[in-house]
């Protein structure tokens, strides 16, 4: 770890507009710095600025960016109105990691490419300009879908699924201001420019999270990874169906551990919008999801294995539902 | 800078000449608390658990710095090998560890994890999010952040439902409680 | 207090215990699920490891890595790093390892920082008053390297193979025996690089006292750790000291002196202070030892009554250049089945990644699983049921060399585990189904080489009638502490309580060490002959034959007198030392260790994700000498087998050689929720081939098969045959289509 200057913020606006790092949780940047993956000059801890609150906003909430993730997985209102969420936060890491995390934090959670925690291994994301290691690397971790020549790592995270499925807004202030960033529109794809993983500015702070009105019907997370817990998704899908007469309505569908950022396709979900279930429809959605997705060699399995989760995931959210 | 924590109920001011300084490493190198282990230094495997105002965390993913005016509860203050905590005296009987290397991270794990239950949280096995029963998937899911390579997870499951048992969601004493103060008079 | 009245016992191994001493004495502790004694201290944080209990002024020090996977450092940045704040010295010492030494070694691995030999290997070592700075600093060191990576090679299928004349054998003609055979297989299977990750990473305390030297690390054999360290050192042994009271873990990664004790050892003599050297997770990963990957060809061929006729394992490992261990992947194979004509082969290849060495059963753990699943093959091919088709074909006398066996329980294990398990509720392939699930169930035979090493042990007894245990074993986990403290407890007649056992302090008697499953037995033997030579001694003071004399919580009773010990010690202290050695009984018995194990799991059709629903399995290894511990060692090994079948694999980068999954995210060790209830049955049973207390080695046994168990049960699952380790989902969903 580098050394730096420390200080803690007393309000949002200590940070807002700085160079300074902004520390939260902590679980993942100091992760990284102590391998100087990170090596921020200075750091300010915003673990005292408030904003730990979820809030009735209208028909929705708001979560601030420092409800620990255990908080907002736990939180009553969540769980009823919005339990994707609560599903997809209670899948990833461990308790002791949840309890710490921050919903600010983990949007900003960095990816997992074995390259990019490597010094000694290129790596246009840590390094620009110095190469991709994971292509022709070890990629079974990596993504399928826009992915780019200068990077093919993936967002590792499970919140921010649910929240590009649940239509989330990332509520940020800097310098100029406050800006919503809608949840689909947070991360980015890496193109040549991998070494930003989303389109917060320098000096910009995430306030809250807003989740809009509630959609009903049923919420499922289905997490696949290579073992039952404390792993990164190999493949994750977030789906929101509700059923309307023996139609699905209202259908949602993000998919993590498959891009550079949480994987929404609003054509897929077109497709089944109004329709009644059927296996060969289901089929025609994953193939909408799956347009143009390619695999690296090692992480191929990963196509096929997100069109077979998918079908059973819409099968079990649709199942004996009127 | 001056970082003063409540440490197993007592406090004191650490004089850090550092800001890297984890909370893991502040507590074995600087507080002689050896009992919280460094098994990865990264978040990756439970042994640095601690209780941080009421919460388990990975003593290792933060700094010291951040912690000025916190309560911790470590594994000396969950229970002293004269005056051990019910979790303790179960880990024992039911050979909860080999090595023992994890144990701490375990116990104070396991500690937090049955308030997390007596106060309702879901887990990911918790089908519709509601208030959980004490069943072997709920422990071993809850307990999986903490990894142990002897791999005595059966053990610690036995021990973890034997102790909530005993005492209810007690077993562990209340989490940031001032154990090691009881304990030690 | 007067001298301590010296006696001692030395016992070689040349003949069949006669004696059953430990069914004879009746304090009743040896076998039973005593509580571990320093339980107390490992559940209360305060058994101290190995970067503990530093001594004061202690400075830290961290590895630095080399960047290149071959060649030559010519070149350091040690001005610019002497600059930065805390930093003491940048050592590059020609004494420092290339890689550590193997189990056993008792001399110096292959020495010398400045050739590389493979990606990530340690070059330097940065010390600093602060591990803050050491780190930053170590992260900061620039090599210029001579790099010769191009020419490194890095896949096994680019390694040029060895194969040594000594560890091929044939018999008969295995070749003739496929072609004319009712039923064969024939089949390759692979398993991939694995690491021990042991909780508690590598760590070493160095600090000197003139010319000698004190080492807290983290190792599982004080004895020949000691002479490695000195060898390393080019000092004597007399002049090393090594501690390691509490080992949080090793399964093999921690039998030989590391790159951490050798380095804390120069960097404390060169600064005259105590020096830390505490190994990063992604340390350990990459610079210590991995289990080697191997290519294995099994064939087997049987008649047409499912009767086997041949039997043939050829192996493909690797290991670095010069290194002489290559992992013994078929060690069971020549004594397990049945088979006129056989073949065994083995080859090593020489590759630039991590050293490879022992690891938890190095042999059979990966060795065992892969004929046990070919056997599955074979048993399905012939339409004979698995448990059935083995018990056909397990041998009256060791088939390779006409030896007998030792206590052969294998057959026992198979039946009576077969019915606790409820084996005939087992359904055709891919026949059951719950769900999107697919169940099956698998079995294995379980089989380790059983072994003896020379060890010594005091035993004291004080004049108030307690004793204390020494010998310089370590407690890894296995439960020494526990077993050692019974052994003297049961043979002296003692509450457990009245018995201290003092392990992992080199200064002590040398033991076998932890390793090879052969510690409680070897190190067991010399505590209860140290046990027996006071016991004889009592003998004589209570003026009877050693046969008559009953000890039993603390007193001592011959005839019709009975005296507290203290009053037979009249205030001597009584000092035994007993020693083991092997003998003849290990080569003129094939001795093993026999186990079946039982696997039930669920697939997921869509995924292809695997759970395992149920283990279980039912032992036989001798005289069980505590049935807690024991009962955690087995447990343990099969969770072992459950990271093997499942989940564990070291990711070698095919351009360089590096380990690139080097951290616990990435390379995945079950964890609790992947463990399902695990039912342990230990057969009564004794071999008095074996040692003076007819217990055999357990903690390497539980985890040759379950692996097997596991693929079977998958194949039973799905109807396909996996056979490239781990199982993970992607090969599964390969196979579903």
């Amino acid at each position: 770890m580098r050394q730096f200057d420390y200080s803690r913020a007393a309000s949002p606006a200590d940070a807002i507009g700085t160079d300074a790092r902004i520390i939260a949780g902590g679980t993942n940047l100091l992760d990284l710095m102590k391998l100087q993956v990170e090596t921020p000059d200075r750091l300010i801890d915003v673990n005292h600025v408030g904003l730990d609150r979820i809030e009735r906003d209208g028909d929705g909430v708001r979560i601030g960016a420092l409800v620990r993730n255990a908080d907002c997985a736990a939180d009553e209102t969540v769980r009823r109105d919005w339990p994707l969420l609560s599903h997809a936060i209670l899948a990833g890491a461990s308790p002791q990691l949840r309890n710490r995390a921050s919903t600010g934090g983990n949007l900003m959670q960095r990816t997992r490419c074995y390259y990019f925690y490597d010094l000694d291994a290129p790596c246009n994301k840590r390094e620009p300009g110095s190469g991709c290691g994971a292509i022709g690397g070890i990629n079974r971790i990596h993504a399928i879908l826009g992915a780019s020549e200068s990077c093919i790592a993936t967002y590792p995270g499970d919140m921010a699924v649910a929240m590009s499925a649940l239509d989330a807004v990332v509520e940020v202030e800097g310098p100029n201001g406050r800006r919503d960033i809608p949840a689909t529109e947070f991360h980015r794809l890496p193109g040549d420019t991998p070494e930003r993983d989303n389109t917060l500015e320098p000096g910009e702070m995430i306030l809250s999270v807003r989740l809009p009105a509630p959609l009903g019907g049923r919420h499922i997370y289905r997490k696949v990874r290579d073992r039952r817990s404390y792993a990164f998704a190999l493949v994750s899908v977030a789906a929101v169906v509700a059923m309307d007469g023996g139609r699905m309505s209202n259908v949602r569908l993000a998919f993590g551990g498959v891009a550079h950022k949480p994987w929404r396709v609003p054509e897929a979900e077109a497709l089944l919008e109004g329709q009644a279930p059927a296996p060969d429809l289901f089929d025609r959605a994953a193939e909408a999801v799956l347009d143009g997705a390619r695999g690296q060699g090692h992480n191929d399995f990963k196509i096929p294995l997100l069109r077979r989760t998918l079908s059973a995931v819409l099968a079990e959210a649709t199942e004996g539902a009127e | 800078m001056d970082v003063t924590l409540t440490v197993n109920g007592a406090q004191q001011t650490l004089q850090l000449d550092d800001p890297r300084v984890s909370l893991l490493d502040a507590l074995r190198q600087r507080l002689d608390l050896t009992g919280t282990k460094k098994g990865c230094d990264h978040g990756q495997c439970g042994a640095c658990t601690v209780i941080v105002n009421g919460r388990r965390i990975n003593s290792c993913l933060t700094l010291a710095v951040m912690h000025d005016g916190d309560e911790i509860t470590t594994i000396e203050g969950i229970g002293t090998p004269d005056n051990l905590a019910p979790l303790q005296r179960a880990f024992i009987k039911h050979d909860g560890f080999q090595c023992g290397y994890c144990t701490p991270g375990q116990i104070v794990s396991a500690t937090a994890m049955l308030e997390e239950l007596r106060q309702g949280w879901p887990s990911q096995l918790t089908g519709d999010l509601g208030a959980a029963d004490l069943t072997d998937e709920e422990i071993r899911e809850r307990m999986s952040g903490n990894i142990c390579r002897c791999s005595c997870y059966p053990n610690i499951v036995d021990a973890i439902r034997d102790a909530a048992g005993e005492t209810g969601s007690q077993a562990g004493g209340q989490p940031g409680a001032r154990l090691a103060a009881e304990g030690a008079a | 207090m007067s001298e301590p009245i010296e006696v001692s016992l030395s016992h070689r191994m040349n003949f069949a215990d006669k004696e059953d001493l430990l069914d004879r004495t009746t304090q009743g502790i040896i076998g039973t699920p005593m509580d571990r004694p320093e339980g107390p201290l490992k559940v209360s944080g305060t058994a101290t490891y190995a970067d503990e209990d530093h001594p004061p002024g202690t400075v830290y020090g961290w590895l630095v890595r080399s960047s290149i996977s071959k060649g030559w450092v010519t070149g350091f940045n040690t001005r610019e790093l002497r600059a930065m704040p805390g930093v003491l010295a940048v050592i590059r010492d020609k004494r420092m390892l290339r890689n550590p030494a193997q189990g056993q070694a008792s001399k110096a691995p292959y020495q010398g920082p400045a050739e590389i030999f493979y990606k990530g290997q340690p070059i330097a070592l940065v010390v600093a008053e602060t591990f803050e700075q050491a780190r930053d600093a170590a992260i900061k060191a620039r090599a210029d390297y001579d790099d010769r990576s191009e020419k490194g090679v890095f896949v096994p299928a680019e390694a040029k193979y060895e194969a040594p004349r000594s560890q091929q054998s044939s018999q008969g003609d295995l070749d003739a025996a496929m072609d004319g055979a009712a039923f064969a297989v024939d089949v390759e299977y692979h398993t991939p690089s694995m690491s021990h990750a042991a909780m508690e990473p590598h760590a070493a305390v160095a600090w000197w006292d003139g010319g000698s030297v004190t080492l807290r690390g983290s190792y599982q054999m004080l004895g020949s750790n000691k002479a490695e360290l000195a060898d390393s050192l080019g000092i004597s042994p007399k002049k090393v000291r090594i501690l390691s009271p509490y080992v949080g873990g090793g399964f093999g990664s921690k039998l030989g002196i590391s790159h951490e004790g050798v380095a804390a050892a120069i960097a404390a003599q060169k600064l005259g202070r105590p020096v830390a050297v505490a190994l990063h997770r992604r340390q350990q990963f990459e610079t210590t030892i991995r289990r080697s990957e191997s290519r294995q060809r099994v064939r087997l061929s049987c008649d047409a009554e499912g009767r086997m006729t041949g039997v043939g394992h050829e192996a493909w490992v690797s290991n670095l250049p010069a290194e002489t261990f290559s992992e013994p992947v078929s060690q069971a194979t020549p004594f397990t089945y049945e088979g006129e004509n056989r073949k065994i082969g083995h080859h090593v290849g020489r590759l630039n990644i991590t050293c490879a060495g022992s690891m938890r059963a190095p042999g059979e753990a990966i060795g065992v699983p892969v004929t046990e699943a070919a056997m599955d093959e074979l048993a399905h091919a012939a339409g004979i049921d698995p448990v059935e088709f083995r018990l056909r074909n397990i041998p009256e006398k060791d088939p390779s060399s006409g030896r007998p066996f030792s206590s052969h329980r294998l057959a026992d294990c198979l039946r009576r585990g077969a019915e606790s398990f409820g084996w005939h509720n087992r359904q055709a392939p891919g026949a059951r189904r719950e769900g999107e699930w697919l169940i099956g169930m698998g079995v294995t035979s379980a089989i380790r080489v059983n072994m003896l090493e020379p060890s010594t042990a005091r035993v004291i007894l004080l004049p108030d009638g307690t004793a204390r245990v020494e010998t310089d074993m370590t407690d890894i986990g296995t439960g020494s502490y526990s077993i050692l403290t019974q052994i003297a407890a049961e043979v002296l007649g003692l509450p457990a309580d009245r018995v201290t056992t003092v392990l992992g302090d080199s200064d002590l008697p040398q033991s076998s060490g932890s390793g090879g499953s052969f510690g409680a037995a070897s190190s067991g033997s010399s505590v209860m002959l140290a046990a027996k030579a006071v016991r004889q001694k009592l003998a004589k003071r209570m003026e009877c034959d050693p046969d008559e004399l009953t000890l039993k919580d603390g007193y001592a009773i011959a005839e019709n007198r009975r005296r507290t010990l203290a009053e037979v010690l009249a205030g001597d202290t009584l000092q035994g030392t007993g020693t083991i050695k092997k003998g003849l009984t290990s080569l003129g018995h094939q001795q093993a260790s026999w186990g079946a194990q039982f696997a039930e799991v669920a697939v997921s059709s869509v995924t292809g994700e695997v759970h395992v629903r149920r283990l279980a399995a039912t032992f036989a290894c001798g005289r069980i000498l505590n049935a807690k511990t024991a009962r955690s060692q087995c447990i343990g090994g099969m969770i072992f087998g459950i990271g093997q079948a499942l989940h564990e694999k070291v990711e070698t980068d095919a351009r360089d050689g590096s380990f690139v999954n080097r951290d616990l995210a990435e390379y995945h060790v079950p964890a609790n929720l992947d463990v399902p209830h695990i039912d342990i049955e230990f057969l009564d049973d004794r071999d008095p081939y074996a040692n003076p207390m007819q217990a055999k080695g357990i903690g390497e046994l539980a985890c040759c098969g379950t692996a097997g168990a596991i693929v079977n049960a998958i194949a039973n699952a799905t109807g396909h045959r996996f056979r490239s380790f781990p199982v993970t989902l992607d090969k599964v969903l390969e196979k579903l289509g």
